[in-house]
């Protein structure tokens, strides 16, 4: 950063000379400058440098230079392989963009995944612009050069290149790629294997139907026993795809038995994956494999040894009902599933039962009135009394889907016990969950019934004695009020906020405050004269500063919704008060809701000013360099600074 | 006497040393003797820098190819040789090993919720399969793993534009065109840089990495559990083994080592103080809690003794390369197991069973906790661990023959033939044979690594690495 900034303050010095290359040259510098997020900003203006070298100097100096950039920082290489995506137009159109194929081809080969897969991403992109000669004469031999490279991280990024020029290429070609996929899918390295399987499904969508059945499958029933189950389980995404490709008439003899060879997989890793992508597999196969084959493949699934997989299909239930044919959903649901999602609720693993939770209630809508009265209330009923709070909470955030099917009342028997105990839980991180979702639950159980049962419970977070939780409850109230209404929250909830006020514990009286912010908006102009700033002015007297100077923010807080009146007669004499405090703190919050605003409004310079600096990598210490007004003739310079680079 | 190798009879013969040497010390035995007990012994700084605890080596590990060769140290420092290929004017020298690439892996470290330093010593040393021109490997202390990458730069870019070639700015309103850097050749640079830390995922002390066949993950373990990471993660890890009681005082055994196999990424092993070894199969659960195979001796009641638990504590485990057997080493021997009999090992070596008779001074003077490694050759027909007086002991599978060799400076001569080395543990000491009660139990080698293709073999005597190669008849 020192550097630039010394050249800087010489250009602001110097004369009328033509200036017009000096930013240029400053990003072209600082390409190599040992600061790594100088060298970022520059490779972020690579447009700008080449825009101003011209495509013929792009071409011949500026590319070879990036091609041996590949020491960099992940972070440098990753924004080069980025930009070079873009670079068509800056080295002359589409004629010439194969200049761009060596940076990239060497990005490609680096060790880090991420950059690897940017610089795929980018070939992929510039695969689109180059004419079906160019792509043949250039692009095609640098897959090839790839597919057939020392190192595994070039063959991985080829996998990911044969379905761009596949199509557009010759069929000599075509054999060609194929053949090179075909050994890249029994390649030695299991890291090129997994590349080859995950790209699978994306390269049989762009071959001809022939030889998806005639390779692809081949590969793909070869890659889905690879003795490595890191590789297997990536067959079984491929499996989604090739299964959409293929006639209905096919897929018993050509998917299905690796398909279900997947389902039992000795790996629970590869069981997973077929539960976790259960819902697509059950679209590409259609409703009669569903029937036949799916439906026992997931009740297996339900009831597999590894708690990780029950999870994951248990995850899946509600999503593999919905998609079941419509003529034996039910039937299917009701002897097949249902039994085994009985068993569930009572799993062992607290993390199955909560997958399970945050979806069971979704089979209501599906199953109607009766069977949910019948099968799933019960169930519905054991969660809300698990051991385990997510479980408890899990039911509770999906009520709404029982509602519309049967009415919460059904529930609210057992509900109230479950809310009571969360809402009691010694885990503060479940207290915050349940209050989360109190307004909902008193939207949907009304206000007779929230009054009754739950006000208090409201009222009982308040004086939590964790921070979080008092202000959650304090967020809360303010949601309910807008819920209910301003009439509601004068007659239930507003004298016992207000009444906190005269609580012996300081961080009581606090809370009155911080209601009282959040309330005041919801309740309005009336209430909050009437009623709220009587109790605010008074608390002005409080022995404790901490309560003082709320009450100096709340009163700044609560100014706009007070009427004029009041706020000159009444409020003002005490802020004044209160500016004169002994406390410091107290002093400064009274000064500054009189004053009305922040004392140092971020002006648009320093923005700029901390922007300008961040690039340094140091933001801490610049950011207490910001905040001293001496610099602030700096500002200036460094604005102008700004708008050269 | 023949080499321990398969078949080919051949003799070991001094290649290098590496470490500190002084010459005077060289010479004068009993000096380097009373220097090593000065530092071991006391505080004290030596006036005589020849052992710095620092410099003492904590592991040695041949890469894939074996051309590369690490060290650690306990001074939190890696150490990188390389091989040099065979010079044209000594044919008969095979090529040597120098300094490639030496950087500071490690810093000591205090954790301020514990009140605990950490040691920078590093623990253990893997590399990872080769993926493109750079080398990658992974060091570890008690606590902390990271991943290094060490690359070769040999070009360097030049021309700037606001500063001509000597340096000096130049005036930037006379800038009349823009240069583009040229990346021109220079002498070669290899550069050692952190890609990743993993740290933060184990309580007690990291005693094993291994990488996974997967090359996509590997293990830590450390006294009571074994965490499965990701190379590219760094922010998680899984537990994947943990054998803490709920009641510490229920504790009856600790994880003393444990490695993936070779070639089945499914599969890896652990070793315990009770010298049993488990092998799990992280197919069949996401936790391994109950293993797969359990391999353990029964014990011969006949040499029961006070000693018996602590010498059967497992100090490391190998597996063959070709995956079909493991190696285990404990206090007074070596155990080749066939991973398909879990009731006893196939083999057993003892490495120096003459300090039978002498556990208990070894247990006071804490030699009997030394956790000896051991390694195998690059066809799995011999294997070699440590012992002490900078004795090691090799073991031929085929013949059952063995040597027990011995790294000092006086055989420090290039191509000099190692000669084998006898311990006396009869009333009657012959010539050449050493007797038991003059063994220098402050020089122990722990450390050993076998080149993966040759006879080549990277024994870590306290501060010094000696290298030995084959010299064929």
């Amino acid at each position: 950063a020192r550097h630039s900034i010394t050249l800087s303050t010489s250009k602001m010095a110097g004369a009328d000379g033509d200036d017009s290359l000096y930013p240029i040259a400053v990003l072209i510098d600082e390409l190599r400058n040992e600061d790594v997020q100088l060298r970022l900003n520059s490779i972020k203006k690579l447009s700008t440098i080449a825009l101003a070298l011209g495509v013929e100097r792009t071409r011949t100096e500026l590319l070879p230079f990036l091609t041996d950039t590949i020491y960099d920082e992940d972070e440098v290489l990753l924004a080069l392989a980025e930009q070079l995506g873009n670079f068509t137009m800056l080295v002359g159109g589409p004629e010439y963009v194969h200049c761009l194929l060596p940076p990239l081809e060497s990005l490609a080969t680096v060790e880090e995944t991420v950059v690897r897969d940017k610089a795929v991403e980018s070939l992929r992109k510039i695969s689109q612009e180059h004419s079906p000669v160019d792509l043949e004469v250039h692009f095609e031999p640098l897959v090839k050069r790839l597919a057939s490279g020392d190192w595994f991280t070039s063959r991985t990024s080829a996998c990911g290149l044969f379905s761009v020029c596949y199509p557009r290429v010759s069929s000599t070609v075509k054999a060609e790629i194929r053949q090179h996929f075909r050994t890249l899918c029994s390649d030695d390295t299991p890291m090129v294997r997994r590349a080859a399987a995950s790209k699978l499904g994306e390269f049989a969508k762009v071959l001809e139907l022939d030889y998806v059945k005639s390779d692809i499958i081949s590969l793909f029933t070869a890659l889905a026993s690879d003795e490595q189950d890191s590789v297997r389980l990536l067959a079984v995404e491929a499996c989604v795809s090739i299964a959409t490709l293929l006639p209905q008439e096919d897929l018993e003899t050509l998917v299905m038995p690796t398909l279900r060879q997947a389902a039992e997989d000795k790996s629970w890793r590869v069981r997973y994956m077929v539960a976790d992508k259960f819902s697509e597999l059950q679209k590409a196969v259609g409703p009669e494999i569903t029937k036949n084959d799916l439906v026992p493949a997931f009740q297996n699934l339900l009831k597999d040894c590894e708690a990780e997989v029950r999870a994951a299909a248990a995850n899946k239930v509600k999503e593999f009902c919905e998609n079941l044919p419509e003529d034996s959903r039910e039937q299917i649901i009701m002897t097949h599933i249902l039994p085994c999602v009985k068993e569930l609720v009572s799993d062992t693993n607290q993390h199955v039962k909560s997958a399970l939770a945050s979806v069971i209630m979704g089979l209501s809508t599906i199953l109607g009135k009766d069977n949910t009265v019948e099968h799933l209330l019960p169930l519905f009923l054991a969660q809300l009394k698990d051991e385990c709070p997510e479980v408890r909470l899990n039911i509770i955030s999906n009520l709404d889907c029982v509602n519309e099917v049967i009415g919460i009342r059904q529930l609210s028997q057992s509900l109230l016990p479950a809310i009571v105990e969360l809402a009691e839980d010694a885990k503060w991180r479940v207290r915050l969950a349940i209050i989360e979702y109190m307004p909902l639950l008193a939207g949907q159980l009304g206000v007779e019934f929230f009054d009754e049962k739950l006000n208090t419970l409201c009222m009982a977070w308040l004086i939590d004695h964790v921070y979080a939780i008092r202000e959650a409850a304090t967020c809360n109230l303010m949601k309910l009020v807008e819920k209910f209404g301003a009439e509601w929250a004068q007659n239930t909830i507003v004298p016992k906020v207000l009444g906190m006020a005269n609580d012996p514990n300081y961080l009581h009286r606090m809370t009155t405050l911080f209601c009282i912010n959040a309330l005041s908006e919801a309740c309005g102009q009336d209430i909050t004269t009437k009623q709220m700033l009587p109790v605010v002015l008074k608390m002005s007297n409080d022995q404790v500063a901490n309560v003082r100077f709320n009450v100096a923010k709340s009163l700044q807080k609560i100014g706009p919704v007070l009427d004029s009146n009041a706020l000159q007669s009444e409020v003002k004499p005490v802020l004044e008060k209160l500016a004169t405090d002994t406390d410091m703190d107290v002093k400064y919050f009274a000064q500054e809701a009189i004053s009305g605003k922040l004392v140092f409004p971020p002006p648009a310079a320093e923005t700029s000013l901390y922007v300008r600096f961040y690039r340094s990598g140091k933001p801490d210490d610049h950011a207490v360099f910001l905040s001293s007004s001496t610099v602030l003739s700096l500002i200036a310079f460094v604005v102008h600074a700004d708008v050269l680079l | 006497m023949a080499g321990v190798s398969g078949g080919n009879d051949f003799q070991w013969c001094f290649s290098q040393v590496k470490g500190a040497i002084d010459e005077d010390v060289a010479e004068d035995f009993g000096g380097y003797v009373a220097s090593l007990e000065l530092v071991v012994g006391s505080d004290r700084v030596p006036d005589v820098t020849v052992l710095r605890p620092s410099d003492i080596i904590s592991t040695v590990e041949f890469n894939y190819s074996g051309e590369l060769l690490a060290t650690g140290d306990k001074g939190g420092r890696v150490v990188i040789f390389q091989h040099e290929q065979e010079s044209k004017n000594r044919p008969q020298l095979r090529g040597e090993y120098n300094v490639y690439s030496t950087f500071q892996s490690h810093e000591p470290e205090f954790d301020y919720l514990k009140s605990l330093e950490i040691e920078e010593k590093i623990n253990k040393i893997r590399w990872l399969p080769q993926q493109n021109s750079a080398h990658f490997l992974l060091s570890t202390n008690d606590k902390t793993i990271k991943l290094w990458k060490i690359s070769e730069r040999d070009k360097r870019a030049e021309g700037y534009n606001l500063k001509d070639e000597e340096g000096r700015l130049r005036d930037p309103f006379r800038i009349s065109s823009l240069r583009v850097p040229v990346l021109m050749p220079m002498d070669l640079m290899v550069e050692a840089s952190p890609r990743r830390i993993f740290a933060n995922a184990h309580t007690y002390h990291i005693n094993s990495i291994s990488v996974n066949s997967d090359h996509e993950t590997y293990l830590s373990a450390d006294d009571l559990r074994i965490n499965l990471w990701h190379l590219e993660i760094t922010d998680r890890s899984f537990n994947i083994v943990d054998i803490k009681p709920a009641n510490m005082e229920e504790l009856t055994e600790v994880i003393t080592a444990a490695e993936c196999h070779p070639h089945q990424c499914n599969v890896f092993v652990y070793s315990s103080s009770k010298g049993t070894i488990r092998l799990c199969d992280m197919r069949a659960a996401a936790l391994c809690d109950r293993h797969s195979k359990f391999f353990e001796e029964p014990e011969d009641p006949s040499s029961r003794s006070f000693f018996s638990e602590i010498i059967s504590s497992i100090s490391d485990v190998k597996f063959s390369h070709s995956g079909r057997y493991m190696m285990t080493r404990d206090y007074l021997s070596v155990k080749v197991w066939d991973l398909n009999m879990e009731n006893r090992p196939v083999e057993t070596y003892q490495v120096h069973e003459y300090l039978r008779s002498k556990l208990c001074s070894l247990y006071e003077n804490d030699c009997i906790f030394d956790k000896f490694e051991c390694c195998w050759n690059g066809s799995d027909s011999a294997i070699m661990t440590g012992s002490y007086n900078n004795f090691f002991r090799m073991f031929d599978r085929n013949t059952r023959r063995d040597i027990t060799l011995e790294a000092s400076r006086e055989s420090s001569k290039p191509r000099a033939t190692l000669k084998p080395r006898k311990v006396s543990t009869g009333g009657k000491r012959k010539k050449d044979e050493i007797s038991v009660d003059s063994l220098d139990f402050n020089k122990k080698i722990l450390h050993t690594a076998w080149h993966p293709k040759e006879n080549v073999i990277a024994v870590a005597a306290t501060n010094n690495l000696y290298i030995f190669q084959d010299k064929i008849n």
